[in-house]
């Protein structure tokens, strides 16, 4: 596996689902144990997907290769998982990682543990998509679960946030032997997040030839020297933003985007934190329990004595999501919650 | 013989003089069933002298159903099993060494001591390890029928599970992806009666677990699960049709466990009267007598003393077996650790 270099600025851009698209058709091109399977994923006139990330693939590929699934989490999780244990390489999609939940034995029980207690006899080689994020959906369609599964021994966590790491990350993924929970932002697939997102292009350029990215590493955005701060998704996007204001008064931020929540890339971001002395944890995830409170931690028992003010986590309070945007928009991290946490931890 | 609902129930004893297999097989069907009996007697001792750590959920009584089932699959079909798996993975081919080291947790385990009782298995021979969540194999096992579909292999998996699972949710959700899919897989359901403690009755209206299969478009079949050769005939149909392409089938075979639900059950739920009831039934001692028409007794007490001569050399292997590494149990998660080959 070869690891491209930073994305350049060259002429062909695309969004986030026309990425994980491409990632996909270029798979299942490559190795004929590839398959999709999920509800709405393959149906002739449907949606391509909840997200049309799919849309076109069912002509290239057919229908054994796109399978059209009841709406029944428990089978298509377990269906990819049995599958998986017999060397197929499939990318079950649920539509929403709402419904993850529907699916908890397989995830947790069967795929994470299945490798370690036949002794590595099996793997379970899967890559299990999962759209998050508030977009006015309420409680129940904008959860972003992915800290519950950074819990779990034998699952890998990935988090992408820009159309080049997304293709990059999704092929690795799909050739992974481990069972990989794929979480992509639903306000970040094409360009209808891009106001929320602090006006920010998020188109990205990536390249035509073929390219990797490894899971387990992250990138640094953003350099600085005053204080590093680590997000994922539309946080990653507004601490950007935030980033770009606070350079005015002097404040340079590091902003890093972890990629991959488990197994953590711990150098990178200790490096940093040791340059700045600072830290800011900023995810949409709610704050108890969430991977933030991890990283702090490991921060603290690695770095402590470089810290030079407390740590600060920027999170979606500890409430269910409500609906009405005004509502909605005080729960999850704000560019505005963002930047004041960041001058505050600059203060001490 | 059909009922009028969907669902064929084979009389108790209807196999009784079937040629489908003959003496030198059945004698074969009474050595394997004979060989779980006793492996659960002995490692039940094993256990209460503190030789075996952890629990055991035991088979005594059901031995028919692993070993007429397992008698009509392949080396390379797959079976999924349950919390209650002993049975199973001796039917299937698992090296009775192995399993027994297993149970002792020593490194020459068929899972390097990391499954234990209730995740028995080897992939080697077509078994994942045992998965002990009530219900939990029931949708797992669509992905293996999947994959064969997919590849094109004439292979086929039976999933085992109780009838406690037949009340989860992945009861359902596997059955009918199975079913719409047309997935080669045989659901095998063991009704023993009971869930741990708590007996069917009271927690389905329906008494037969086979009658909910036509509500899924799939074939079910009531089997006598005390009648090795009653079960490999139901098995060997099921099985032929998941393998042309005519599955899912679901079958259900009454039966009993004569042991507790795990260690220490005293069977306080159930009477006397039934529990002696059903060991009339004994699927051991009637093969047995079946046997004892055409065969000497001499050699019928030879079998038994292989038997025994097995058992003895698996419980010697076991115990000589070295103790798995410590550290050993820090890996082995995963396939690959950040581009390193994890040892497991």
């Amino acid at each position: 596996m070869t690891v491209a270099a930073a994305p350049a600025n060259g002429e062909r851009r695309l969004t986030i689902a026309e990425a994980l698209r491409e990632a996909i058709a270029e798979e299942m091109r490559h190795d004929d144990k590839v398959f999709l399977i999920g509800e709405d994923v393959g149906v002739p006139g449907g949606f391509g997907g909840a997200f049309g990330v799919y849309l076109g693939l069912t002509e290239e590929f057919g229908h054994d290769r796109i399978i059209d699934t009841p709406i029944s989490e428990k089978a298509i999780a377990g269906a990819a998982i049995g599958a998986a244990l017999m060397g197929m390489r499939p990318i079950p999609d649920l539509q929403y990682a709402d419904f993850l939940f529907e699916c908890m034995d397989e995830l947790v029980n069967q795929a994470a543990k299945m490798r370690y207690m036949s002794n590595g006899k099996l793997s379970v080689p899967m890559v299990l998509r999962c759209p998050v994020g508030t977009a006015n959906r309420g409680a129940q369609h904008g959860q972003c679960p992915e800290s519950y599964f950074v819990h779990v021994p034998g699952l890998k966590v990935v988090c992408v946030s820009d159309a080049y790491h997304a293709k990059g990350l999704l092929k690795s993924a799909v050739r992974d032997d481990d069972p990989v929970l794929f979480f992509e932002h639903k306000l970040l697939y094409g360009s209808k997040g891009r106001e929320q997102a602090g006006g920010m292009d998020l188109t990205a350029h990536v390249p035509e030839e073929e390219y990797f990215f490894p899971i387990g590493k992250a990138v640094v955005k953003r350099e600085g020297t005053s204080v590093t701060i680590v997000a994922t998704h539309m946080s990653l996007y507004r601490s950007l933003a935030a980033a770009e204001e606070l350079a005015r008064d002097g404040i340079q931020c590091e902003v890093i985007d972890p990629l991959t929540l488990l197994p953590f890339d711990e150098d990178t971001i200790f490096a940093s934190v040791r340059k700045t002395g600072r830290l800011v944890i900023a995810h949409e995830d709610t704050l108890t329990g969430g991977w933030g409170a991890e990283l702090a931690a490991r921060v603290a028992e690695e770095c402590l004595y470089s810290l030079q003010a407390p740590i600060r986590r920027v999170a979606s309070h500890d409430v269910p999501l409500p609906v009405a945007p005004v509502m909605e928009q005080t729960v999850v991290p704000s560019q505005a919650r963002i930047k004041a946490a960041i001058q505050r931890c600059c203060e001490g | 013989m059909s009922s009028g609902t969907g669902v064929e129930r084979t009389e108790p004893g209807a196999a009784q003089g079937s040629a489908a297999v003959d003496t030198a097989h059945e004698l074969d069907l009474y050595r394997r069933m004979l060989l779980i009996r006793r492996f659960e007697e002995q490692v039940y001792l094993l256990y209460l002298r503190g030789e075996i750590p952890g629990t055991l959920h035991q088979s005594q009584g059901q031995e028919a159903v692993a070993v007429g089932v397992c008698d009509v699959l392949q080396r390379t079909d797959w079976i999924t099993s349950t919390h209650r798996p002993h049975g199973h993975a001796l039917a299937k081919g698992v090296d009775l060494r192995a399993a027994m080291a297993e149970l002792f947790g020593k490194a020459t385990g068929c899972c390097g001591g990391k499954g234990g009782s209730m995740h028995l298995g080897d992939p080697s021979v077509g078994m994942l390890p045992a998965i002990a969540i009530v219900g939990g194999g029931n949708t797992v096992v669509t992905g293996l029928g999947l994959a064969f579909k997919l590849m094109k292999t004439d292979q086929v998996v039976v999933c085992f599970f109780g009838d406690g699972a037949s009340n989860e949710g992945a009861f359902h959700e596997g059955l009918n992806f199975a079913a719409v899919q047309h997935l080669p897989i045989v659901f095998a359901c063991e009704n023993n009666l009971y869930g741990a403690s708590t007996p069917f009755h009271q927690t389905s209206l329906v008494p037969d677990v086979a009658s909910r299969a036509p509500a899924y478009g799939v074939r079910g079949e009531i089997v006598d699960g005390m009648d090795v050769l009653a079960v490999r005939e139901a098995a060997g149909r099921a099985v032929a049709e998941a393998r042309t392409g005519a599955g899912p089938v679901l079958l259900e075979f009454k039966t009993y466990r004569f042991a507790g639900h795990s260690r220490g059950d005293v069977r306080g739920y159930r009477s006397r009267d039934e529990e002696a009831e059903w060991k009339e039934r004994d699927p051991i001692v009637r093969l047995r007598e079946r046997l004892a028409v055409s065969l000497s007794e001499v050699v019928l007490d030879n079998t038994d003393a292989q038997v025994e001569a097995a058992l003895d050399d698996a419980v010697e292997f076991a115990r000589q077996s070295p103790l798995p590494r410590a550290e050993d149990a820090l890996t082995g998660a995963y396939a690959t650790v950040i581009g390193k080959e994890s040892t497991p």
